[in-house]
């Protein structure tokens, strides 16, 4: 599950998830707790806790706070600036988990919210089969992170960020476009974490997204078509606008890829031509093709086909209800042959790549940050396991990929960046495209459906160039394609090399009841698939 | 205390008026008290409660508007939040869709609220999901599920006359049950504003013996059949569909119901004859709320009737400007249907597929409100009017105006998701390719 993706641009403003209060600009600004208070409170909550009879508590004083902004053609359409502040108790008691969360953090709203914790835990024991099982983590002591940001955006005055959506959407309107929506996302967590196993640690975590929808319509005939912007929600600050020169990839037919920083502008440029194009673009004759895939588009099918697939709270049937359970069972790990993928897979698991999503110095359960293999030469080596579960692997150590997406709500294992290594054979888009025969080259993210085990999937994109023996003809309409996720991996036969590498992001991924969002990265670098089944999704009504 | 009183909720408002400098004032009061239990594997995983009550208020100054939210009720702490919506709207671009507040207004009344839900504890809910995993564990069978109940209220007020309460109860439950080696899988979901129609043993009882039936599924080639779409399959298509009834991106040329030449579908007809849609706030089965959050009444709207388009929901701004009535998006359906029941739609069908529901529905294309995703948790062949086996989950790529074209029946409908649904037989929908997902 996740909500970024198709059309986020325009989707309705009361779709966004906004945790918190509306809040004057200013306040988005203004100091909060000094670490030395965070640590004094904390405290309050560990004592209070064992002396309820906790044998192990975990503490997270939280402040979250959220700057979107959204407009559309000349016109600004809302502001929303959010804080929500407050502390969140996990306990061990009975050898089960208790947790509860309060907004008045005082010394005495944090005692009360500690016994509650320690009252839920006990309750729950009763019903407990199997006691809690932590992989133990040595207390790091006092620490600190933050992401390694240029500009922090929450300084950016409204009105300059105001100026550059209405340049974009003015540039857009200037190509061709009859529609413009486009939206600023910022994000900035404040957090502090500490537990009884003696860790103190203090982050500062930022987050953007800059995005838009253009569209183009048709009176003559009455179609009308968009193009998302092809950006990424990344781990950075404000610098990620700048659109510099030495971050952008140049692709083949003029077409431009953004690594670390976005050319919103000239992006929303691109996006009017692309769209008018698409009006008149020939409807795709379905059958198989080979598939070159941009990172901008790769980075969601990771996402959904091995992100989603190698958690082991799905493995294990924690989200059948939701969004349910996984192909990639124990027992396929266990043999340890099995093809995920061919050869040239090797996807990697990590929350410490710079300017991603993922990127902090330690998780939501104080465990330092690392990197590790999932899919090692196309065979699945590993999951994603947070404290109580890395025992199931045999392993001692959790993976730190714990996340809470609020102060209020409860930690639980979440994806980490999970990423496609890129070839080690030097190889550019063109180099690749010289190759295919008959293939389809798609950039962005489109429609995006796959099963609740992970088998069968359906992706559109944002743009699609037919390929005929080795270059681009023109632009394809109606395509998307179907795959089982094992054949597709096993279908994967060429990646570009490094110097083509990007990350794509989804900005709000849900999963559990009550669901909760998150953040991830996925890198790639532009890679061929053989053999892939495109369908029309032509239609009349 | 989350749930105050339509007068306890009037004081705090007034108050909140007073206080005000601004052109305009608005006051939304609102308060909730939800809990959940959440059980996998046959064990509670997680529960909770949270009780919330919060303030909005929005101050206006000629076409500048500007909002800010409190959780205290204290009289400095309302004229604190009064000052600070008042600056932030000195500060904030004008707005030149801003529409005035409206002033006093007519709201039916709703029967939304029930004592009972209201009253649930957490030793309710423990009951309820033991309710369902004790028959699940007793067979051998692997259940994973959701409860949440909700009680709240919600008070609009502004200083140009307006005043709206209203409190309403629900309780949402889910359920998926697994036959131990994963070869099986069934579902069920209810919801209701009174708790005591929900027994949470037997609904399990259904997802159980669809976890059981649906072991050893046999393959059938993708392609058109006839199907029968259960309530909650149908559901998250038409709502969807319903979703895309706004009038400004069709007069925008931007949605299936634009066309050729840019104008709209309004009028025309567009579905089976046999379909007729509509919204109503007092329907005593799906209540809904009274008003939409920035006043304006909820009526009872047709929004097809026998097949034709007969509105488009606006905004305030898009209506004014195109001289129609301002219907505001309708908080939830009825889709008007027949008597008969799901086991009268089997019994009637040669040949076809019956669907429990589908999973993670997509837009492939709005234009022709295309969508795909795949068929969950009980998907079986019927021939002959029985149920012969089960089959392998397909993937879809349809659209609901051409599924409520190819029309064959329509039975009794029945609450799911806020929503009355009828059981649909729908012939050539369009599976395009198989899933090995159980």
């Amino acid at each position: 599950m996740q909500m970024s993706g198709l059309g986020l641009g325009a989707m309705m403003l009361s779709e966004v998830p906004v945790v918190g209060s509306p809040v004057a600009e200013a306040q988005l600004l203004a100091p909060w707790l000094d670490a030395a208070t965070k640590k004094k409170l904390a405290e309050t909550a560990l004592n209070a806790a064992r002396d309820k009879g906790a044998t192990y508590t975990d503490v997270r004083i939280g402040r979250y706070l959220q700057q979107y902004l959204f407009t559309r053609e000349k016109q600004v359409q809302n502001i929303v600036n959010a804080e929500s502040y407050g502390i969140g108790i996990r306990v061990i008691a009975n050898g089960t988990w208790g947790f509860s969360a309060t907004s008045d953090v005082t010394p005495d709203g944090i005692a009360k919210c500690a016994a509650t914790a320690v009252a839920i835990a006990k309750a729950n024991s009763k019903f407990q089969k199997e006691p809690v099982m932590l992989a133990a983590q040595k207390g790091v002591g006092d620490k600190t992170w933050k992401t390694p940001i240029v500009k922090n955006a929450f300084e950016i005055p409204v009105k300059e960020k105001i100026d550059l959506m209405m340049k974009v959407n003015g540039a857009a309107m200037d190509n061709g476009a009859n529609f413009v929506a486009s939206s600023l996302f910022f994000i900035n967590e404040q957090k502090y974490f500490a537990s009884t196993d003696g860790s103190f640690i203090d982050q500062d975590v930022h987050r953007i997204w800059p995005t838009f929808t253009v569209t183009v319509t048709d009176k003559a005939s009455g179609k009308f078509k968009t193009r998302d912007a092809i950006s990424s929600p990344m781990g950075m600050g404000y610098e990620y606008l700048d659109g510099l020169a030495s971050e952008k990839i140049a692709g083949p037919n003029g077409l431009v890829g953004y690594r670390n920083s976005y050319d919103m502008v000239e992006d929303a440029i691109m996006a009017a031509k692309q769209a008018k194009q698409k009006v008149t673009a020939k409807s795709v004759e379905p059958g198989k093709y080979d598939l070159v895939l941009d990172p901008n588009h790769l980075g969601l099918t990771i996402h959904e086909s091995v992100g989603h697939p190698t958690e082991l709270d799905r493995v294990l049937g924690y989200e059948a209800n939701y969004a349910g359970t996984s192909f990639a069972t124990l027992d396929k790990w266990k043999t340890k042959n099995f093809n995920y993928g061919s050869k040239l897979v090797n996807i990697v698991a990590d929350k410490t790549q710079p300017h991603t999503l993922g990127a902090v110095g330690y998780d939501d359960e104080g465990v330092p940050c690392k990197e590790w293999d999932i899919i090692k030469d196309g065979i699945l080596v590993n999951y994603q396991a947070i404290r109580d579960q890395v025992q199931i692997l045999g392993e001692k150590e959790s993976h730190g990929c714990c996340y809470a997406d609020d102060w209020s709500s409860v930690q639980f294992q979440r994806m980490p960046n999970i990423s496609l290594k890129p070839g080690t054979e030097k190889r550019s888009v063109l180099d690749m495209i010289k190759g295919v025969e008959k293939g389809i080259y798609i950039i962005g993210r489109g429609s995006y459906s796959i099963d609740q085990q992970r088998y069968n999937f359906q992706f559109g994109g944002q743009v699609f160039y037919e390929i005929k023996n080795g270059e681009i003809t023109g632009m394809l309409d109606d395509v998307a394609y179907q795959s089982n996720t094992q054949e597709f991996w096993n279908s994967c036969v060429q990646l570009c090399d490094k110097d083509d590498y990007r990350t794509f992001g989804s900005f709000f991924d849900g999963k559990g009841q009550p669901s909760q969002i998150s953040a991830v990265s996925h890198g790639s670098s532009t890679t061929r698939f053989n053999g892939v089944n495109v369908i029309n999704t032509g239609r009349k009504i | 205390m989350a749930i105050l009183t339509k007068e306890e909720a009037k004081k705090i408002i007034d108050k909140v008026l007073a206080f005000s400098r601004a052109d305009e004032i608005s006051a939304s009061l609102s308060g909730s008290r939800t809990g959940n239990i959440r059980y996998a594997r046959n064990s509670v995983s997680t529960s909770g409660e949270t009780t919330d009550m919060s303030l909005s208020v929005t101050a206006v100054f000629g076409k500048k508007s500007g909002t800010a939210t409190i959780n205290e009720f204290d009289d400095a702490s309302l004229e604190k939040t009064v000052r600070r919506a008042e600056e932030i709207a000195k500060l904030a671009p004008d707005n030149p869709e801003y529409m005035p507040v409206l002033g006093a207004q007519q709201y039916v009344n709703t029967n939304a609220f029930v004592a009972g839900t209201a009253d649930i504890n957490p030793e309710y809910r423990a009951k309820a999901a033991f309710g369902s995993i004790d028959p699940s564990s007793k067979k051998n069978l692997t259940a994973a599920g959701y409860m949440e109940d909700t009680s709240g209220f919600t008070a609009l007020g502004n200083n140009k006359g307006l005043f709206g309460y209203n409190k309403s109860t629900s309780v949402d439950f889910s359920v998926t049950v697994r036959t131990a080696d994963g070869t099986g899988s069934g579902f069920v979901q209810r919801d209701y504003n009174d708790v005591s129609k929900l027994n949470t043993s037997t609904a399990t009882e259904i997802a159980m013996q669809k976890a059981l039936a649906s072991v050893n599924a046999k393959a059938l080639e993708p392609g058109k059949y006839t199907v029968i779409l259960e309530p909650t399959a149908a559901h998250d298509l038409i709502l969807n569909m319903m979703r895309n009834m706004d009038g400004r991106s069709a007069d925008e040329g931007r949605s299936f119901l634009g066309k050729k030449g840019g104008q709209t579908r309004l009028g025309e007809k567009l579905l089976d004859e046999r379909v007729t849609i509509y919204s109503d706030p007092a329907n005593t089965e799906v209540p809904g709320s009274p008003f939409a959050a920035d006043g304006r009444p909820q009526e009872k709207v047709t929004w097809f009737e026998n097949g034709v388009v007969k509105n488009m929901y606006y905004s305030r701004f898009w209506a004014d400007k195109k001289g129609v009535k301002a219907v505001p998006s309708p908080d939830g359906i009825i889709f008007q249907g027949g008597n008969d029941s799901l086991a009268d739609l089997i019994k009637s069908t040669e040949k076809g597929i019956l669907v429990t529901r589908f999973w993670y529905i997509r837009t492939v294309d709005p234009q022709t409100l295309l969508y795909t995703g795949l068929t969950r948790d009980g998907t079986f062949y019927i021939e002959n009017g029985q149920i012969k086996y089960p089959v392998k989950n397909f993937r879809f790529n349809e659209s609901p105006v051409i599924m409520l074209n190819n029309v064959e029946a329509i039975g009794k409908p029945v609450r799911t998701n806020g929503s009355l649904i009828p059981p649909l037989k729908i012939r050539d929908f369009t599976f395009t390719s198989l899933s090995d997902a159980v």
